[in-house]
């Protein structure tokens, strides 16, 4: 218990304010699910925008901690799957991968650039998306339609957005 | 010993997370069950922020919708009164009022029309399912709603209620993946099976290549199906082909999502009712089909028909009239078309 109780337990001896940074990261990635759930009835267009992702892979960059990453993806995924008529499981696992991914490449480069951000906005999309349509796929039978240009051009989309969505994030 | 469990703990911890939602799909997907605790929980914590958000956007935004509509209208009553009598000046105030009402109003006109039992409700939210086309409304259990209940629009079906929590329910559009419904042709009075195909045109199956279904033709609910009562509007076939194996390929425009859907209705008691006579109108794929040697509007000649024109030309031939007399030699063959007319001029 002893030998590894400092990593399990450690948090509770964080400070006030990073606790505090914890805590916010609640309402933040109900307010992506909400956004994701409310916006497109009255804003068609911002419908290609996958804030819950977005905000994942956010979370799993800042943490540098995979473990971190694919938790908060996996809540984020089965709170998202709960809005939809599919099982529950296709979103959870889509984001589970994305934050631990996300959460690993944080250990490696340095996720300050906006350069690497824009990247990794890019890449975790297309994979998210990629991966629910297999899974969608393969799992259920669905017939999802995959557009690859498409895809493409939604993951630049949501690349772009997510510059400022995080540099936006940092400062809270 | 620290160094191996934190080398393997991000590892492990993804393979037990990944594992634990599969055996939860598995568990889904192999028993036809639901885990309607997670969809309890996020709906209960959702609809009430989304009732807020929805009211304070028609308080605002609505409002200002409003007061420009309002001030547009009085507008065009200014105008229209310098320029025509009262009587048309009214006609025309009504034909605009009507124009732009909001669908709310559409609803609220309709309600009392149709004979079906019928619960108006608001769409609060979307599915986040891409390729889904799922809605919530804002209408429950507590209401009356229940699941599988049709949901309409004036113009036609709009879907199917998915699952239903006490204080709002899952509209499961007819463009969704998901859904499937009985459907009759007007005018040949087809069957098929609407599916939705995720995106804005749905596929109507188990039509045979040999039924003749139109383009341009009308589509309504059939009835077979317990959810939907014989009669609703469907909406119009946009496409109708050969398909490669037995069945037609049929694409119909749903009528009932034409015009965007801020309000629903929600059939509590369905009542069915009568198809209309088929329009007279000749659809376009009528006049393109290659078999249709037919008079608009009559059937088409089968092999008895051919047999009996054949019959009918050697009675003819035989001066016979068919029905008296005993029975001609029907060994003869019909006479043989006459030559072609000599040029004028030429000569025997």
């Amino acid at each position: 218990m002893t030998e590894f109780a400092g990593p399990l337990i450690g948090s509770s001896h964080r400070p006030r304010a990073w606790r505090f940074r914890s805590l916010l990261w609640i309402p933040i990635a109900i307010g992506s699910i909400l956004f994701q759930v409310y916006t497109p009835q009255f804003i068609s267009y911002l419908s290609f925008l996958e804030a819950p992702l977005l905000v994942t892979v956010h979370y799993a960059l800042t943490r540098r901690e995979p473990v971190h990453g694919l938790l908060a993806g996996c809540a984020i995924g089965l709170a998202q799957d709960a809005f939809s008529h599919n099982p529950i499981g296709l979103f959870g696992i889509a984001k589970t991968l994305a934050g631990y991914l996300a959460g690993n490449l944080s250990q490696r480069v340095n996720v300050d650039n906006f350069v690497i951000r824009f990247l990794a906005g890019f890449t975790f999309f297309f994979f998210h998306q990629f991966l629910y349509w297999a899974l969608a796929s393969a799992l259920l039978a669905q017939k999802l339609a995959m557009d690859p240009v498409q895809t493409l051009v939604m993951s630049v989309l949501n690349a772009l957005v997510a510059v400022p969505l995080f540099s936006a994030l940092d400062k809270l | 010993m620290e160094n191996d469990i934190s080398r393997y703990r991000n590892i492990a911890a993804l393979v037990v997370v990944l594992g634990a939602q599969f055996l939860l799909l598995a568990y889904q997907v192999k028993g036809r069950q639901d885990v309607p605790v997670v969809r309890l929980w996020a709906s209960s914590a959702f609809a009430p922020v989304a009732r807020g958000v929805s009211a304070l956007r028609e308080n605002t935004i609505g409002v200002v919708e409003h007061y420009a509509g309002l001030a547009s209208a009085q507008n065009d009553n200014v105008r229209l009164r310098s320029e025509l009598d009262r009587l048309k000046l009214e006609n025309q105030f009504l034909k605009n009022e009507l124009r732009t009402a909001s669908n709310a109003q559409a609803l609220a006109m309709f309600l009392p029309t149709s004979p079906q039992r019928l619960l108006a409700a608001r769409i609060i939210g979307a599915s986040t399912t891409p390729g889904s086309r799922v809605l919530f409304l804002d209408r429950g259990a507590r209401d009356g709603v229940r699941e599988r209940m049709a949901v309409i629009t004036p113009d036609g079906i709009a879907g199917r209620i998915g699952a239903v929590r006490p204080g709002g329910a899952q509209l499961i559009l007819v463009t969704d993946l998901n859904f499937a419904a009985g459907v009759i042709t007007e005018r040949s009075r087809v069957q098929g099976v609407l599916k939705g195909q995720g995106h804005a045109s749905v596929l109507v199956e188990y039509v045979q290549n040999e039924d003749k279904v139109a383009v341009g033709e009308m589509l309504f609910t059939s009835g077979d199906d317990v959810d939907f009562p014989k009669g609703l509007p469907v909406g119009e076939v946009k496409i109708s082909r050969r398909g490669r194996g037995l069945f037609k390929e049929i694409f119909v425009e749903p009528a009932g999502l034409a015009r965007g859907l801020d309000s629903v209705l929600i059939v509590l008691q369905g009542v069915p009712q009568e198809l209309p006579a088929p329009s007279t109108a000749t659809p376009e794929s009528v006049k393109e089909a290659p078999l249709a040697v037919a008079a608009p509007g009559a059937p088409l000649p089968i092999d008895a028909d051919k047999i009996l024109q054949k019959y009918e030309r050697i009675s003819e031939a035989n001066r016979h009239r068919m029905g008296a007399g005993p029975a001609p030699s029907f060994t003869l063959t019909a006479p043989a078309a006459p030559p072609p007319a000599p040029p004028a001029g030429a000569k025997p």
